[in-house]
């Protein structure tokens, strides 16, 4: 049986970072009830990337909101609310991510579920903390991003700032949401009351960070510098780390002997006998290695510097891997009727299996009515 | 009261993926034994980085091994892995990331575990799964992240494949680890029963990319192109990207492109009433060209009045600096037990207000061998 059975998990959240929170937890086995209003439904049913829709709401929002049931209501009416509250008293977990201010006008804060429901776990996601002259500003993944750090840590010196290029503080934040969820679900099961949980983007996206920031903390405050080189891969890493073009792609080349892969490489590394150098000339010793990757094709270097134990891998792309099938069964085809909705699926195996679930998301209010068995239960 | 209190974790595991989920278990409250190689211990001690050396150990140790204790014990030995087995009796979680086969040799496989401990989470990270062409190589981040493509969403069209510059695939899978334990302890204390918990590098790289990869297989498979410059997302138009201005830069997250042209008094702007994707490369020149003639903050104070989603672009030194940053209260400072203590970060999870410090640092190679003999062995 998945772990988290018979949970009953409502989630209030809109667009990525809450509600990847709410599919992980329905992967894991609870039952995800999104509430939205009436109609038009939650934000990222509208949010499409090149303008992909499926059955009214867009690819985007179907690939973050499978296996969930919805029940529309309108925050704003209290007769909805009343329904809603009677949901919240059959609840284990619900998720939000209003801005502050909006579940105290609605009378769903914290304290006003414990009125409620006294075992609620009850869990908030904001971009930037409650406190301080942030905590009104959007919290958006960018955003987030560019103030903590980040974009300063990928490409080249001599580039501008470098985003990452997918909503990492998103995705890390919704990570964190679901551990701190399911840690509350334990301290519960001790002391039989409710847990808050509380987690923002901006300290997701700092956590990411935490070797950087560390080492900023304990180096005397020193910037990180990206190295030079096309290619370069982490600013903290000594020379060969990075991507290298090659005659026919690109080769990744991880931490190794630096003087062992230049013997293999055929290329004199005898001025960097030092491997203190391999940090500080990095920039200089990677130019070598590129400019001998470029002669032969990716399979040769592979050949050469893998079977000799060197940390060494290919660059693919989504049309390559999936030739593969991603390496392994990633993919699961949704039940929706009149489509063929592939997505991924949950990256935890639990007791040598794979967990999928075929439930497509659901449209607005689908779920109104059998969820009305379990309000009047 | 933190939530894992009174839980213990025997933790095997080395570098980054294994120990970044210890180190969350321990911040919610679980008691962490890391169990070492007499002698080296975890090869992340001496995993160098920018060559920063603190207090002989390598700064990215101290990082993710911080609130744990050491236990060096040569369970290659039969009666050493005799007396560890004691201790993996007491455990309610043990976890690991050698590769494929090392634990069934050493005779530490989920089975061999769970025989003296039946209701054990035994939690494990893989580089690749048991994906059999794939198992043999590697399990590193940077490999992970070209193999997995993700190096083609970020920078801009014609850099070649640009690593995100910190190894996130080995959070990823730290993360998710953490996740299925922390799921399956919670089915044990409501089912009493124990569980084999399995992440891969490879899944969760690919987890992390479910909505570019979901994407691919539902658009005919084109791949992701970026924009000629200012790119953040491969598959967002205009204006999504960090812009250079006078004195530093500025991230523009949305904005309809005629309401940015009047807020910004930009006349070539004008041009792009409507924002189709395939003129993201066009608008994107027009706006980099214009927000390059004033200070970041003219900018921003003209847009943030008006909602549009935008911010400053900050390094350490001056996110520091702001009072957004302080009030989070992020660093604390940790000692270790011969008394040397350095700041890191904490734990980004709130539970019922408390942030989780703890002033604990890494633990030295087998410091808390006497203690750990005394309590399960002896």
């Amino acid at each position: 049986m998945r772990p988290l059975e018979g949970l009953v998990v409502l989630e209030f959240c809109q667009f990525l970072a809450g509600p990847s929170a709410g599919l992980k937890l329905a992967d894991l086995g609870a039952r995800v009830i999104k509430i939205e209003r009436p109609v038009k439904g939650e934000a990222c049913r509208q949010l499409s990337i090149k303008d992909l829709f499926v059955d009214e709401s867009s690819l985007l929002f179907h690939t973050i909101n499978r296996n969930k049931e919805s029940f529309a209501a309108d925050l704003k009416n209290a007769d909805d609310v009343a329904l809603v509250k009677k949901l919240i008293a059959k609840a284990d977990v619900m998720t939000h991510n209003f801005r502050s201010g909006v579940m105290e006008k609605i009378g769903l804060t914290y304290q006003d579920v414990l009125a409620i429901n006294p075992k609620i776990v009850y869990g908030m996601v904001t971009g930037y903390g409650t406190k301080g002259p942030w905590a009104r500003k959007p919290g958006q993944d960018l955003l987030v991003q560019s103030l903590s750090g980040l974009a300063w840590l990928s490409g080249k010196k001599s580039q501008a700032p470098v985003p990452f290029g997918l909503s990492v503080a998103d995705i890390m934040c919704g990570n964190h949401l679901v551990q701190g969820v399911l840690a509350a679900l334990l301290k519960r099961a001790k002391t039989g009351k409710g847990v808050l949980v509380e987690v923002s983007l901006l300290e997701s996206v700092l956590d990411v960070q935490f070797e950087a920031i560390t080492s900023y903390l304990n180096d005397g405050g020193q910037i990180p510098e990206r190295g030079d080189v096309n290619g370069s891969a982490h600013a903290f890493l000594s020379a060969p780390y990075g991507v290298y073009q090659t005659q026919n792609g690109y080769l990744a080349l991880a931490m190794g002997n630096l003087l062992y892969i230049g013997q293999l490489l055929d290329l004199d590394f005898s001025a960097y006998a030092d491997s203190k150098t391999w940090f500080s000339h990095r920039d200089e010793i990677r130019q070598l290695i590129a400019q001998k990757l470029r002669g032969q094709d990716t399979a040769h270097w592979l050949n050469l510097l893998g079977s000799k134990g060197v940390w060494c891998g290919e660059v693919l792309d989504y049309e390559t891997l999936d030739k593969f099938d991603f390496g392994m069964q990633m993919k699961q085809t949704l039940d929706l009727p009149g489509h063929s909705l592939v997505t991924t699926r949950c990256p935890i195996q639990l007791d040598g299996e794979i967990l999928t679930s075929k439930k497509s998301a659901p449209k607005v209010g689908e779920h109104n009515q059998t969820l009305a068995a379990l309000i009047n239960n | 009261m933190k939530p894992l209190q009174d839980y213990l974790v025997v933790d095997f595991s080395q570098f980054l993926s294994g120990p970044s989920a210890s180190l969350r278990l321990a911040d919610l409250g679980a008691r962490v034994i890391k169990i070492e190689k007499p002698g080296t211990g975890d090869i992340c001690r001496t995993l160098y980085t920018s060559d920063l050396i603190m207090n002989g150990e390598s700064s990215v140790f101290h990082t993710i091994n911080r609130n744990k204790e050491s236990f060096a014990i040569d369970f290659k030995q039969p009666e050493e892995l005799a007396k560890l087995k004691k201790l993996l009796a007491k455990a309610d979680v043990v976890l690991h990331n050698f590769r494929p086969g090392v634990m069934e040799r050493v005779g530490l496989s989920y089975e061999d575990v769970k025989a003296i401990n039946p209701q054990v989470v035994y939690g494990e990270i893989s580089g690749f799964g048991a994906n059999g062409t794939l198992k043999a190589m590697p399990g590193q981040d940077l490999l992970l992240q070209s193999l997995t493509a993700l190096t083609w969403l970020n920078g801009n069209d014609g850099d070649g494949p640009v690593p995100m510059g910190l190894s996130i695939v080995d959070m990823l899978a730290g993360a998710h680890l953490a996740q299925g334990i922390l799921a399956a302890l919670y089915r044990k204390v409501m089912h009493q029963t124990g569980a084999l918990v399995q992440v891969s590098m490879l899944e969760s790289a690919f987890d992390f990319q479910f909505e570019t990869i979901t994407t691919f297989y539902n658009d005919g498979g084109e791949l992701p192109q970026r924009s000629k410059s200012n790119n953040a997302n491969a598959y967002l138009g205009a204006p999504y990207g960090i812009y250079e201005t006078k004195n530093g830069y500025l991230a523009l997250a949305m904005g309809e492109i005629p309401v940015l042209a009047n807020l910004l008094a930009c006349d070539a702007l004008q041009a792009y009433p409507e924002n189709r994707f395939e003129l993201r490369n066009e608008i994107k020149e027009v706006l980099a060209k214009h927000l390059k003639t004033q200070d970041t903050a003219y900018w921003l104070n003209i847009l943030e009045p008006a909602d549009i989603w935008c911010s400053d672009v900050l390094n350490y030194e001056q996110l520091f600096a702001q009072e957004g940053f302080k009030v989070l209260d992020f660093v604390q400072e940790v000692q270790m037990q011969d008394g040397y203590r350095y700041k890191t970060t904490r734990c980004p999870i709130k539970i019922d207000g408390e942030s989780f410090i703890a002033d604990k640092g890494s633990p030295k190679l087998g410091q808390d061998n006497e203690k750990i003999i005394k309590e399960f062995i002896d």
